[in-house]
């Protein structure tokens, strides 16, 4: 008892095929949009490498770009497949491959799933990696002398400038390093001395921020420094101001960002692995209607497309026999020489 | 004797129809690219309309959005025309609009020709515009709770921000108004009160300029308050420093970007023109080449096409001559009436 039969005729054949085709050349530019997605995943890492230790792991822009490179070609060689369905001749080239192919594209079908979950897992790790990468942005900030880390303070700026936040969970975490660089200390000054002796590290610490922590939307001018100071600036408190500086953190802001990007990258993803599995149902029935031919000489006869052969059940205990009678050929074979030499 | 005249056998025909179909349907594209274009100009006035002071004319954009449509209008329909042209029945139906189609065309590539000497001349005015509402927009940076100037600073801000510039000028520009709110300064403080009455119209000017003049590329923490004073920040000259805050005005950060978006469109005009110019010409030739058949019965007969019909100069005085008619026309009917009356 076949699975899911359906009764063909010429015309239905013929409407089959030329759907399939249709879907097939969808499933190409599936396939490339993929890829573009891939590839933009991976250029928006290499952008920000800086602020994630240069330690971000590419597995996934990666995988994506070869899933992409598959789905194009195996689409591209189904496509032709169904083109070619529809003249014996043509179709009798391609007949002997056509299993092979049909198991490939099920096991690529579960790749494609597999690229989905992932998608949403990879969140994860990520997170770890922005978290070590902006402390380590924000320590190396004054370091605009030392070769290697000379960039840190304009990628750091434009990053908080671009996506509004400041710090790494708020904007004490500025309160907590030295962000200036001891260039442009005056060390005989007295206030210099004291702050440096204020504590064990001998860091300058100061309760300011830098200019790119700046809120545009502020009535007032930006106050930067002396910011837990009330008096230091006139009608100013600190605990009830929230438009001066960004008050989110940079790393929930780039998680936020990453986050969403690889959520619809997933989206997309398990799209693309529905239209996959429909043009691979699709194809069998393609298949497996021009294989039952009544009468293979006439192409006007009837014929019946199924999707299994056998029902789940038995297709599934066929394979685990195939496989033991693999399991057992390979017993044998280690087995027989020493029947010889007893005999 | 016809201007520039061709022959055509049937095969010729073909190919001259169906190349003239695809450079259509090129064209209709280049129309919507100058209606997309016209378009996303368009939004960009608008969106810093703010910064000149919403007086902008929105004239070369309106017009590139009304000339897009045409074009595509207009290349569709010969588009139309070139496809049925090899069918005698089809055509038949087309050819008496031809001629009109072929002025209209003539008008269209004088229009486009005006749109894109427009695209390079209304330059001027937009610089024009963005100096005066630059200027304006600095005098209201700080007038944040003034209704209908509220987010003038951040729209200067975030301008700064973006085109890596300060001021109008330069930003000295920042030191000749007061961009700090009075409502945050305490007016009872000595060092307030001199600077207020330090100047004729009591404003508290300093020489300081608003963070987002910053520029991120510099090695050291952002200077903004006390920039001419040498001696207030350690190891600074302000007369050496380059990188510390941005040094190109907004007006010409601004302006470049306006202009060169302005020209990019009149190029890409420009080439429009050429392709509009090369399509009338195609058509030409071949609804000359299909009225010019030696045997209307007989499709693969041989047959001559031309872009004029006489020479330029007798075309020319054909329509003078015409023209002077129209003109005799109507003085004899002025003539006639009074000669009816008596």
């Amino acid at each position: 008892m076949a699975l899911l039969p359906v009764k063909f005729d010429l015309k239905k054949r013929v409407k089959l095929a030329q759907t399939v085709w249709f879907m097939y050349w969808f499933a190409v530019l599936a396939g490339v949009l993929v890829l573009s997605m891939g590839l933009f995943f991976k250029i928006e890492l290499r952008k920000r490498s800086e602020l994630m230790d240069n330690n971000e792991s590419h597995f996934l822009p990666n995988l994506l770009i070869l899933m992409g490179l598959i789905a194009c070609s195996i689409n591209v060689f189904g496509g032709k497949v169904c083109y070619d369905s529809l003249d014996p001749d043509k179709f009798a080239k391609w007949k002997p491959m056509l299993k092979t192919y049909l198991v490939f594209c099920v096991g690529f079908n579960a790749l494609l799933l597999v690229t989905a979950v992932l998608c949403f897992l990879m969140r994860i790790p990520m997170q770890f990696t922005l978290a070590e990468g902006l402390r380590n942005g924000m320590r190396y900030y004054k370091d605009t002398d030392t070769p290697g880390r000379c960039y840190m303070k304009r990628t750091l700026d434009l990053m908080q400038i671009e996506f509004r936040c400041c710090g790494n969970d708020n904007y004490r975490d500025w309160f907590e390093i030295q962000w200036v660089s001891n260039r442009y200390l005056d060390f005989s000054s007295k206030e210099v001395k004291d702050r440096i002796g204020s504590n064990v590290d001998g860091q300058y610490l100061m309760d300011g921020v830098p200019f790119s922590c700046c809120n545009p939307s502020s009535p007032r001018p930006c106050i930067q420094a002396q910011m837990t100071n009330n008096t230091a600036h006139y009608s100013y408190d600190h605990y009830t101001e929230d438009l001066n500086v960004w008050k989110r953190g940079c790393r929930d802001a780039l998680l936020f960002y990453y986050g969403g990007m690889m959520n619809t990258i997933g989206a997309l993803v398990i799209l693309v692995t529905m239209l996959e599995a429909s043009v691979t149902v699709g194809m069998q029935y393609v298949h497996s209607s021009l294989c039952n031919l009544a009468n293979p000489e006439d192409p006007e006869s009837e014929s019946e497309g199924w999707l299994l052969e056998k029902t789940v059940k038995e297709t599934f205990t066929d394979i685990m026999d195939k496989m033991k009678s693999m399991g057992k050929g390979i017993k044998v074979e280690e087995g027989e020489p020493v029947v010889e030499t007893v005999s | 004797m016809p201007f520039m005249p061709v022959k055509f056998n049937l095969q010729r025909r073909v190919k001259l129809a169906q190349g003239l179909w695809m450079l259509y349907w090129f064209s209709v594209i280049a129309g919507i690219l100058i209606f997309s274009l016209g378009i996303f100009f368009k939004i960009e006035l608008r969106k810093r309309s703010e910064m000149m002071d919403n007086n902008e004319s929105h004239l070369v954009p309106n017009l590139l959005i009304l000339v897009g449509l045409l074009a595509c209008g207009l290349n569709a329909f010969g588009g139309k025309v070139c496809h049925d042209s090899l069918d005698p029945i089809k055509f038949s139906k087309w050819k008496p609009m031809l001629k009109t189609y072929l002025l209209l065309c003539c008008g269209f590539n004088v229009l486009l020709v005006l749109v894109s000497l427009l695209c390079f001349l209304m330059q001027f005015s937009v610089y024009l515009t963005l100096a005066e509402g630059l200027s304006y927009a600095i005098r209201f940076y700080k007038d944040t709770d003034t209704p209908g100037r509220c987010f003038m600073k951040r729209t200067l801000d975030m301008t700064q921000i973006e085109f890596h510039c300060c001021g109008n000028n330069n930003f000295r520009d920042w030191f000749e108004v007061q961009w700090i709110s009075n409502r945050y300064l305490d007016m009872s403080n000595d060092v307030v009160k001199d600077r207020v009455l330090s100047n004729v119209e009591g404003k508290y000017l300093m020489d300081s300029v608003p963070f987002s003049c910053c520029n991120p590329g510099s090695p050291r923490p952002c200077i903004q308050h006390h920039l001419t004073n040498n001696s207030a920040h350690y190891d600074y000259d302000h007369r050496t420093e380059e990188l510390n805050i941005w040094t190109r005005g907004c007006l010409e950060a601004l302006f470049s970007y306006y202009s060169s978006l302005m020209s990019s469109i009149g190029v890409f005009v420009l080439f429009a023109i050429i392709l509009e110019s090369v399509d009338m010409a195609g058509l030409k030739y071949l609804s000359t080449a299909l009225e010019t058949m030696a045997e209307p019965e007989n499709p693969e007969c041989e047959s001559e096409g031309w872009l004029l019909e006489k020479g330029v100069k007798e075309t020319f005085s054909d329509l003078l001559t015409k023209l002077k008619t129209l003109g005799r026309t109507n003085q004899v009917e002025g003539g006639d009436a009074p000669e009816a009356n008596t």
